[in-house]
């Protein structure tokens, strides 16, 4: 059934007729030096195939040996998701044909997840919701595909398709989460939220830089809707490619809407795969699991079963850093916001931003400004995320502190921030380069600066005309009148600048 | 005991992405059906004191440390390809997945 974007209705009209249901299935790529089972390079962006082996090829022959550092990361996850460790687990093929996975089966746990049973609190709007953890479990990510002959790269038209093998191998866990079942009108916050926590608490454990850009956190979501107040579920889609914090929510939303849309008509929800369009803001149908999958699962016969002891759990347990709720607390204590502040910080997706924005120096309160007014603004007139509209923390570090040093004032540094932005380079590129240098009590000095031009006419006549070592004398007498406080660079910089105007 | 149907020959060729000729589907499942009823024969042995058994070896926890090992030289692997392109593995048009 066909339901046109013209007849949808809200979320709120949707959700005043039913209970969305969501589970999210999130896959975290390590950010371990070597692969899940070979020792082939992790490093993204190397040229195509050039970090590869036989196994991570799927040639015949070659062997799999599992990556401790990997191990070690998922159970260090699993301890902080509250889940149970299993104190013997396997690998298990999931057999499958498709041409990212050379293999034909991906290794991965099926019945016997590495960590089951847990739970994550989840803050929105100051209220925390509980969310249940089923399960996290190893797996290895596939290869990636690049479909030639189509528009933009879809499979739809293409005459053939090119693989690079590199990202095939690299160790994923894939978090499930329980059915979660929050007050249906901030179910897609909500959801947006429990996935802005889990890469929170995953950066916290240093298993992953988490960067929902390059893949190294993605998001399917499970959404089904139920008559308000019923029990019984409704049938679920799945939505793939839910690649930014942003689009977790619109994708959850969309679905919810659609999903009404169709029930409210009287037609039948069907069980299927979809596809997120981040242009559009709109799912499509891709692959029906009404043929129920049958990957035929069994235990991997080349690894051997994974047994960790009580003690080492106990000594990974050792090596968790603080939960992220005591982290926010703390930093919340540390950066003096009140706690409508810091429930706007966490909202933007910005705690880890600011705090890595403090980190590179800069004082709390400019970090929380930058983030949450004018590159916020930016993120949304973009439709992308905090983290990918273009700006890092050491650079909000850096114009915060040209704007301490007096350097920059609060228009001129808007100024920078908008330059870095645009891609002009980094903060001091920009200034250079749009010469926004100064002002603040360089008002003062240009006083001082044109005291010193009118007490000297003929040195001054000199550096117009070109004899720039003439600037000397004046920048001396400048030094002078300012009783040696001033920044003897700034103050020729500024002599110049007001005797042969501004640098190109 | 175990039977596999016609049917479920049929499933398991499409499974394997394997093209059977009706007489070969009906020689196949038939010989399937045999290894089948072996692997049977070797449950009922089993008493249920007898856990299953996915690995021979009594062996537990093989790891390797996080640390490079060099791979295949830069297109050694794309030179047993059959075909390339771009430095990349080139397969025919993949199809069924998107509408
Ligand atoms: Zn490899």
């Amino acid at each position: 059934m066909t339901v046109t974007t013209q007849r949808l209705p809200t979320l709120a009209e949707a959700v005043a007729r039913y209970d969305p249901v969501l589970g999210l299935e999130v896959h975290v790529e390590l950010g371990t030096v070597t692969k899940m089972f070979c020792g082939c390079s992790t490093t993204f962006g190397a040229e195509p195939n050039s970090q590869v082996c036989p196994v991570c090829l799927g040639l015949p022959g070659s062997l799999p040996v599992l990556n401790r550092v990997a191990v070690e990361s998922a159970i260090r996850l699993g301890l902080a998701l509250n889940c149970t460790i299993a104190s013997w687990c396997r690998f298990a093929r999931k057999n499958y044909f498709y041409p990212d996975m050379p293999k034909n089966f991906q290794i991965s746990q099926y019945d016997e997840p590495i960590a089951y049973n847990g739970w994550l609190d989840v803050v929105y709007e100051g209220v925390t919701y509980r969310i249940g953890v089923t399960r996290a479990h190893l797996e290895e990510d596939t290869g990636k595909s690049v479909h030639v002959g189509g528009a933009t790269g879809r499979i739809h038209g293409a005459s053939h398709a090119l693989l690079d093998y590199n990202r095939s191998g690299i160790p994923l866990i894939e978090i499930v989460s329980k059915p979660i079942l929050v007050p249906p009108a901030i179910a897609p916050a909500v959801g947006r939220a429990y996935v802005t926590e889990l890469r929170m608490l995953i950066r916290a454990l240093g298993i992953s830089p988490a960067r929902m850009e390059l893949g190294q956190l993605r998001c399917d979501a499970n959404v089904s809707l139920k008559p308000s107040g019923a029990t019984e579920f409704g049938t679920r889609t799945e939505t793939k490619n839910v690649n930014s914090l942003r689009s977790v929510e619109r994708a959850i939303s969309y679905e919810i809407r659609r999903q009404a849309a169709v029930l409210s008509e009287g037609g039948r929800v069907v069980q299927e795969t979809r596809h997120w369009h981040e242009d559009t803001g709109e799912t499509t149908a891709g692959r029906s699991k009404e043929q129920a999958e049958d990957y035929r699962y069994f235990p991997e016969p080349d690894l051997v079963p994974l047994a960790p002891s009580p003690e080492w759990v106990e000594s990974l347990r050792a090596t968790l850093p603080e939960s992220p709720v005591a982290r926010r607390a703390r930093l919340q204590r540390e950066w003096r916001l009140s706690d409508l502040e810091m429930r706007d910080v966490l909202n933007a997706g910005a705690v880890d931003l600011v705090a890595a924005t403090v980190d590179a120096g800069s004082d709390p309160a400019g970090a929380k400004k930058w983030w949450l007014g004018q590159i916020a603004r930016a993120a949304n007139e973009r439709g992308v995320d905090l983290e990918q509209v273009g700006i890092s923390p050491s650079d909000v570090a850096q114009v915060q502190a040209l704007v301490a040093a007096g350097t920059l004032n609060d228009r001129l540094a808007r100024q920078v921030i908008d330059g870095v932005l645009a891609g002009e380079g980094t903060p001091d590129e920009v200034v250079a380069a749009r010469g926004l240098a100064a002002v603040s009590d360089d008002a003062a000095l240009l006083t001082a600066v044109d005291e010193a031009i009118a007490a000297m006419p003929d040195v001054a006549a000199k550096v117009r005309a070109g004899k720039l070592a003439a600037v000397g004398a004046l920048v001396g007498a400048v030094m002078k009148a300012t009783r040696g406080q001033a920044d003897a660079a700034r103050v020729r910089e500024l002599t110049l600048q007001r005797l042969t105007g501004p640098a190109a | 005991m175990p039977t596999i149907s016609r049917e479920e020959a049929a499933h398991l060729a499409r499974l394997a992405r394997l093209e059977l000729a009706p007489d070969e589907l009906d020689h196949l499942a038939g010989q399937l059906d045999a290894i089948a009823g072996y692997v049977a024969r070797v449950s009922e042995v089993a008493a249920e004191d007898i856990p299953p058994t996915s690995h021979p070896l009594p062996l537990t926890n093989v790891f390797r440390d996080d640390e490079l090992k060099p791979g295949l030289e830069a297109q050694a692997g794309l030179a047993a390809a059959p075909e390339a392109e771009d430095g990349r593995f080139r397969v025919p048009r993949i199809l069924g997945e998107e509408a």
